[in-house]
């Protein structure tokens, strides 16, 4: 009952904020965030990660036809609500210093917002997952192209059409599934675990899958929605974009595509890597040239997404396990980051490295802050960004040497493009743009101080985390590897 | 039965009424007739089958399901349609009088067991349209659309007909049982080919009045220039109606399934590439609302190339989320078009919605809510349409045509999501739009269903 809580609760909130109007939006939406992190804790401290789903429900949804309403949390799935849960509170609260119009409906769309990645990360109906994961589309679309900059309106078009177009792949592949399911279909998730399939409907199904996931995270080549889209939306959807909504896609390929088609992971599991591998160079190169910082910071997301994905496709307890903390260390990261580039550009009206620099001068406090997240995401150890790639890594690394070595150059480019982002901002001699910056106040701390915080605990004692997940992943892996 | 013969003494009463000095009793009264037909409807729910009319006629839940609909459907629209009063050339009265002869015919449609009783269903449902489509009759649109749908309608009743009797040729009888039974024993090796060439051509007929490509040119140009109330009636109650009976023929010919299926297969997919492709590049609103209901047919072609079980099912959800966002999409126009409207002439383009959201939140709400349920987005009416269509082609193992109508959603998400654009995202002027409030009801309750069918679609199993 506690999932169903969790669902509700975020959904409530935000048919309160929307109800109580303009004066009270900002306050109602944090204080709803805050009671999400709190059911979500008092989960966790009942948690067992060994018992497997717990805290679930089933109602009949479509009665006939086997499908229900089945929801219930796994250790995968407890750290990603932990993850959305952490979060989303600090993106409200990051979002207070500016004034969006209509508020109510701003912060109600983040809440549903919330609502609907809970939804994905618990649902255990393969129709629930599917309806979720495009339920989650719409406020963050709305968010965007309301809120967004000039080009809002092609951008989050492109964006919405890119990824449902995906999504759609996978809902053929799960009415597929769900008719090979034996006696009254079903369609819950575990049932199309022990399906039979043919070696060749595996192949057809993994590139359904495939897409629709590659969409969404996004991976190369189907990433040029992404920059255009975390650029020209406002920082807040941004924030939900990269740090959580690109989970989705992850937790897809590992709630998903690894164990309902490991025959087809076998025949194009390969090339996938490729595709991954390839997209983390990209990634890297595209973003030590970027001038834009929020466009580098989408493209150092693109570049991180693809490690995690390659991860997952090494189908090993360290690539998995990797690409868990990973999502959790890079949801981290990022959000910090693109924050960080709002408390800029609030202040500068710039987001261009060109015109800035000496920022530290003024400001001891956002320069710590700055730098602390900026090593999370390059993965120095005892932050939070090297478990994950350390363990990420070494996966790509066992299941191929040479592809492991190619991708490790993510961690020298990663720290070129980040500490030039550092660099060119902070340092060097004040341009005129950066006359009279202010450093923090104290609700900006606020936010960031949390952040610091997770970034050293996964780093100094991931084990926290990880244990939640490892009984989970490891029930996974065997019945991927019979 | 019981709706056929209320609907027929209402129409009669409704011309009578049409007499009457005082104007403003007229649409109440063809409300309540309609509310009386839609009640009585029900009073033969989960008795039958009853077979009336010298077994010309069959009642059972799934006939009585989508009477439900189609009555449903018509009240909606008499409710918006605002008693005809903001054009003085119009004659209320008449109109009412047509639309509940005409829902006779749809609900004769719907239940025919015997040949002769679907073709005078389908006469009289589209004489009754040929006439209110021209029902403007001083615009010259209007009077092209009228003349465009009788001349093309005629031809295909032509087509119709002479399948008929080839078919009574073959058979020897014009009832769906014994079409039937000479079907099966066709099944067995017995070879007919006027017998086929029959089932084509009934089925060429058929397919005009559904809007099904490749006999779909009529569509555009009836629906743009037909006023846009009857627009909406056609693109409803005809369309499910004349689902209901290709579904019963179809059906009714199963035994030789292996020789249609690839024909409806063909068509359905012709249907959902015009039906899409020619909305992308439509500048109307309500152009765009014509080929998105040929692309409609489309989908609920892949119910009928699949006919597994769930297609029963799917065909009647699918109506009923298309028929209630269509009616709400069309009833936000033509409050829009006439706002908006220049030189006396409704403004159907897309930029009539520029803004919307700031001059009508409801509005630009309802229309919303319609569209996503159009495009088949989660959450919605539309959604589980689509869904339970592609799991009935799934059934039947059909994966390919599932594939090329996911494709072609994902076009219609291009078109459907212009309008949202248009009346969230852009700038328009501020003059607020007033709505009725018997007319904002009815949207609402369009929209409510639309949502609660989106969440629930458990509720509507329960009731077929």
């Amino acid at each position: 009952m506690l999932t169903l809580l969790l669902i509700l609760l975020p959904i409530a909130a935000g048919v309160i904020t929307l109800l109580a109007g303009e004066r009270l939006a900002k306050q109602l939406a944090l204080v709803g965030g805050l009671a999400s992190l709190g059911v979500a804790t008092f989960t966790w401290l009942q948690f067992d990660p060994a018992a497997g789903s717990q805290f679930g429900f089933k109602y009949a949804w479509v009665a006939s036809g086997g499908i229900s309403f089945a929801a219930g949390i796994d250790g995968i799935s407890m750290l990603l609500v932990l993850l959305t849960t952490f979060l989303t509170p600090l993106i409200i609260l990051s979002a207070f210093k500016n004034d969006y119009k209509n508020p109510a409906a701003f912060y109600s769309l983040i809440l549903f917002m919330e609502a609907a990645l809970i939804g994905v990360f618990t649902a255990t109906d393969a129709f629930l997952f599917y309806l979720f994961f495009e339920a989650a589309l719409i406020p963050v679309y709305f968010l965007s192209a309301i809120w967004g900059g000039e080009d809002r309106i092609k951008v989050t078009f492109k964006f919405f059409i890119y990824t449902i177009f995906g999504s759609l792949f996978m809902l053929v592949a799960l009415v597929y599934l769900y008719y090979q399911t034996p006696g009254t279909h079903t369609s819950e998730i575990s049932a199309f675990y022990q399906l039979q399939l043919s070696p060749a409907a595996q192949g057809y199904l993994f590139w359904a899958f495939f897409i629709a996931f590659a969409i969404k995270m996004p991976l190369f080549p189907f990433h040029t929605w992404q920059p255009d889209t975390y650029t020209q939306s406002p920082t807040p959807a941004t924030m939900l974009l990269s740090g959580i909504m690109l989970k989705m896609g992850v937790y897809g390929l590992i709630r998903l595509l690894l164990p309902i088609v490991p025959l087809g992971m076998q025949q194009w599991g390969f090339l996938a890597m490729i595709l991954a591998v390839i997209g983390i160079i990209y990634g890297s190169i595209i973003a030590i040239q970027q001038s834009d910082m929020k466009t580098l910071i989408a493209y150092s997301s693109f570049a991180h997404v693809g490690l995690m994905a390659a991860g997952v496709f090494s189908s090993s307890l360290n690539g998995l396990q990797g690409a868990l903390i990973q999502m959790l260390a890079h949801g981290i990261n990022v959000i910090g980051l693109f924050f960080i580039v709002d408390i800029i550009y609030s202040r500068t009206k710039t987001r261009y490295l060109d015109q800035l620099g000496g920022i530290t001068q003024s400001t001891p406090h956002l320069s710590v802050y700055f730098m602390v997240l900026l090593l999370g995401s390059v993965a120095l150890p005892l932050t939070n960004g090297f478990v994950g790639e350390f363990l990420l890594l070494s996966s790509v690394f066992q299941y191929k040497g040479w592809l492991g070595a190619v991708a490790g150059l993510t961690i020298i480019l990663g720290s070129v493009y980040m500490l030039r982002l550092f660099q060119k901002s902070m340092f060097g001699p004040k341009s005129k743009w950066v006359e009279g910056f202010q450093d923090l106040t104290a609700s900006e701390r606020a936010v960031l101080l949390p952040l610091v915080i997770m970034v050293f605990w996964i780093g100094i004692y991931p084990s926290t985390f990880l244990k939640i997940t490892e009984p989970a992943v490891n029930q996974l892996l065997q019945l991927v590897n019979n | 039965m019981y709706p056929i013969i209320l609907l027929s003494v209402f129409g009669i009463i409704t011309l009578f009424l049409g007499f009457s000095k005082s104007k403003n009793i007229l649409l109440p009264a063809v409300l309540l007739f309609l509310i009386v037909a839609l009640g009585s409807n029900f009073i033969e729910w989960g008795k039958g089958p009853f077979i009336y009319f010298n077994d010309m006629l069959r009642v059972d839940n799934l006939t009585l399901a989508f009477n439900g609909i189609v009555l449903l459907s018509a009240f909606m629209i008499a409710a918006i349609s605002g008693g005809f009063q903001d054009n003085a050339d119009s004659e209320p009265a008449e109109y009412y009088g047509l639309m509940l002869f005409s829902l006779v015919g749809a609900i004769m449609m719907i239940g025919f067991d015997h040949l002769i009783m679907l073709f005078i269903g389908v006469e009289i449902l589209s004489v009754a349209m040929y006439v209110l489509t021209g029902s403007n009759k001083r615009n010259l649109r209007s009077n092209e659309a009228a003349l465009k749908y009788l001349l093309m309608g005629a031809f295909a009743t032509g087509f119709m007909l002479f399948g008929m009797t080839l078919l009574y040729g073959a058979t020897g009888s014009f009832k769906l049982a014994a079409i039937q039974g000479f079907a099966s024993n066709m099944n067995m090796g017995q070879q007919s080919y006027i017998f086929y060439a029959g089932l084509l051509l009934l089925l060429i007929g058929m397919l005009f009045k559904v809007s099904a490509a490749p006999f779909h040119f009529w569509t555009p140009d009836v629906y743009e220039g037909a006023p846009t109330i009857f627009t909406t009636f056609m693109s409803t109650i005809v369309k499910t109606a004349g689902f209901a009976a290709l579904f019963r023929l179809l059906n009714g010919t199963f035994a030789i399934y292996g020789f249609w299926w690839i024909v409806i297969a063909i068509i359905a997919v012709l249907t959902m590439l015009v039906g899409n492709i020619g909305a992308t590049s439509q500048g109307s609103f309500k152009r765009m609302l014509a080929y998105s209901g040929i692309s409609h047919a489309g989908y609920l072609l892949i119910a009928l190339t699949a006919l597994t079980k769930p297609s029963q099912n799917a065909i009647v959800f699918y109506s009923l989320a298309y028929s209630l966002s269509t009616i709400s999409a069309f009833g936000v126009l033509m409050l829009v078009s006439k706002e908006k409207s220049i030189e006396g002439q409704p403004n159907e383009r897309y930029e009539a919605f520029n803004g919307l959201a700031r001059q009508n939140p409801l509005l630009a709400f309802v229309l919303a809510v319609s569209m996503l349920s159009l495009a088949g987005i989660p959450l919605t009416a539309g959604f589980w349409g689509k869904f339970f269509i592609f799991t009935s082609a799934a059934e039947r193992g059909i994966i390919w045509i599932t594939v090329i109508a996911v494709l072609m959603s994902t076009v219609g998400i291009y078109y459907y999501f212009r309008v949202i654009i248009s009346s969230y995202f852009r700038e328009g002027d501020t003059v607020k739009i007033r709505v009725a409030p018997f007319y904002q009801i009815i949207l609402v309750l369009a929209t409510f269903l639309t949502i609660l069918f989106g969440l629930a679609p458990g509720i509507f199993e329960k009731l077929i």
